[in-house]
């Protein structure tokens, strides 16, 4: 990868105090990764892994309380620690360098202003813009991602609008100053099928016209495959994989991620009992000794149990690594169940 | 009353119905005005409530006498309502429709001045409670607590004490300061709740600023709660001006005021019951519109209600 580092994470811990004060939730437990400019960067994992604390992370947009970063974690973009960067610099980077669009388009948009205000509001805070300037500008970003009748669509109130729309909203409210990093949280999630194809289309365009970044969040493997370059495979608040999407879709490594791309149902292949991870996700306040995803895994032996492995290098694939003894061992892939 | 005094109030009254129909035809462009003035209820009390105003401000005109005048204390006391006396006449010989008019003027201002000073602080208090918690949510909220478990009147004699008799303004400030810890409890629950929406988050994603956060996208979700609230304060803030007159504690006679009217009135109730029953049913007019108009208010700025895709 010859394209520049935009956004470093270095062990990014994200912990949450829970109810009455009784335990921590390790939400998100020592992350890290690289996004580098210009690429799809698709964060995978289920629900409750830590997918889209570590996004709100980034902006530090975690509730708090009862949420808070621990020191020690870095989130660098250009140079500085967004984690320890002052408030009004902070506001300086959300929306105008880094954006963010949410999983929920129809409670991501505020009811009582039009999708006008709402698509200008950043474009006045950052570009400083006049009402009028801003106005027009908002026009020109509905056009572009797509809306039909711009001028009519910019007087109307986030209720006038299908959720496709909205979504679409949210996209321009979050691209208008160009920003050079989008963070996507399941951007599709709660559309329709044919909806959800249309709006990636969308941001595929966009991003190769803005040559912007785009850190996509979900839990979809089909949305990953086509869209994203790299991905990094998230279980229990750790990352257990990364790889580009070809090399880890063509040999996935890590058992969890091995599970999950089972689990996708296949149209070419013969009817079958669909396949399923056996267990559920640890709670967050305890995860399990060792490897984490020891418990569910049909490999594990003594030694995942004793000891968490580090991420380690894949053999013959750059970039390619997983967090998993397998790789030291690769003579135990054999299922016990 | 004269023949000017009765066009006086003719014109009034044709001007609140033709402001109300104006208003109703302005609103019937817009989805959630047009909410508002299906409320047969909401139109016919903004319509007393305008009446009421525009007679409070154009009280020279509708008023035929000197309200604090006594016309003659030994002939005119405690006439009962005619021609010459609309309203009937207290047990000074005043005027009860020319010191209704003008005690209409002090009431209603008393009114919307001290709810306007309790709203504004409660939602001001309430907002900065609930959208930075923490030790702020707590100081800010125990003192509301405080200022719940102090008897109100308590602290209103202290300022008559401190004040000779209390002027107009120091009375709106003693009343509107005593009158907002219920509303910052309200707005302080709405904010909690509104701050943790995707929407109010999505608006710091884009690096809105806190307090626009609040005033831009917080609040306004929260106007239907506030804007009820200031007119149902408007009223209770009629009847506590009412109770503190009649305590003798209120506006200082002889200018008049629904309160001290009810006040003055009260020992010939059975011999001129005229000089508190109309002030005592201005009150519960204004109070009852004003009820009226909030829950209009609160269905037409309800954005659930709002149609579908035009």
């Amino acid at each position: 990868m010859t394209a520049p580092v935009l956004l470093r994470i270095r062990d990014l811990r994200t912990y949450f105090v829970t109810e009455h004060g009784k335990g921590t939730a390790r939400a998100v437990d020592g992350v890290s990764f690289d996004l580098y400019a210009g690429e799809t960067l698709g964060i995978v994992g289920e629900s409750g892994c830590g997918k889209t604390v570590t996004s709100l992370s980034i902006l530090r947009l975690v509730p708090e309380p009862p949420g808070h970063v621990l020191p020690g974690s870095l989130i660098e973009f250009e140079g500085r620690n967004l984690l320890t960067l002052p408030a009004p610099e902070l506001r300086g980077v959300r929306g105008n360098q880094i954006a963010m669009i949410f999983q929920e388009p129809m409670t991501s948009l505020n009811p009582v202003f039009t999708v006008g205000n709402q698509i200008a509001e950043a474009a006045i805070i950052h570009q400083h813009l006049s009402r009028r300037a801003a106005r027009a500008r908002a026009i020109d970003m509905l056009r572009l991602v797509g809306i039909p009748d711009p001028e009519e669509r910019v007087d109307h109130y986030p209720h006038q609008l299908s959720g496709g729309m909205r979504q679409r909203v949210m996209i321009a409210m979050a691209l208008i100053c160009h920003p050079k990093v989008l963070i996507a949280d399941e951007p599709t999630t709660a559309l329709d099928v044919t909806i959800q194809a249309q709006i990636l289309e969308l941001l595929d365009r966009l991003q190769h016209e803005l040559g912007m970044a785009v850190l996509l969040i979900t839990h979809d493997l089909g949305v990953v495959a086509g869209h994203a370059d790299r991905l990094v495979v998230m279980y229990a608040g750790r990352v257990v994989e990364t790889a580009t999407t070809p090399s880890l879709f063509a040999r996935p490594t890590h058992p969890y991620t091995e599970g999950l791309l089972a689990a996708v149902p296949r149209i070419d292949a013969p009817r079958a009992r669909l396949h399923a991870i056996p267990g559920q996700v640890p709670a967050a306040t305890a995860w399990p000794t060792g490897c984490r995803f020891h418990p569910r895994c049909p490999y594990a032996w003594e030694k995942c149990v004793a000891q968490e492995p580090p991420l380690l290098d894949v053999a013959d694939e750059p970039g390619h690594t997983a967090r998993c003894w397998l790789v030291t061992e690769p003579e135990r892939r054999v299922a016990k169940r | 009353m004269t023949l000017g005094n009765w066009l006086a109030l003719v014109v009034a009254l044709i001007l609140a119905a033709e402001a109300v129909r104006a208003l109703r035809h302005r609103a019937l462009r817009r989805e959630r005005w047009r909410r508002f003035f299906r409320h047969r209820t909401a139109s016919w009390g903004l319509g007393i409530l305008t009446f009421l105003v525009i007679v409070a401000l154009a009280a020279p005109l509708v008023a035929p006498f000197d309200p604090n005048r006594q016309l003659d204390i030994v002939h005119l006391t405690n006439q009962p309502p005619s021609w010459t006396f609309l309203l009937g006449t207290d047990l000074l010989s005043r005027d009860v429709w020319s010191r209704a008019v003008y005690g209409g003027r002090i009431s209603l201002g008393i009114g919307a001045l001290g709810a306007l000073v309790a709203v504004s602080l409660g939602t001001l208090v309430g907002a900065l409670a609930g959208y930075y918690r923490r030790w702020i949510d707590a100081v800010l909220m125990r003192g509301v607590d405080v200022g719940l478990a102090l008897p109100r009147i308590f602290i209103l004699l202290m300022a008559v004490a401190l004040w000779d008799g209390l002027p107009f303004t120091a009375l709106v400030l003693a009343i509107g300061l005593t009158s907002w810890f219920g509303t910052s409890r309200l707005v302080r629950a709405e904010v909690l709740a509104l701050r943790q929406r995707d929407f109010v988050v999505a608006a710091r994603a884009l690096g809105v600023g806190t307090s626009r956060v609040i005033f831009r996208h917080v609040l306004p979700n929260a106007a239907a709660p506030i804007i009820v609230s200031a007119a149902l304060g408007v009223g209770n803030v009629l009847l506590l001006e009412a109770s503190l007159s009649f305590l003798g504690i209120g506006i200082a006679p002889p200018e008049a005021s629904w309160g001290n009217m009810i006040a003055d009135g009260a020992p010939s109730i059975y011999t001129a019951p005229w000089s508190t029953l109309f002030p005592g049913l201005a009150i519960a007019l204004v109070v009852m519109s004003l009820n009226a108009v909030a829950d209009g208010v609160r269905d037409a700025l309800d954005p659930r209600e709002d149609g579908g895709v035009e």
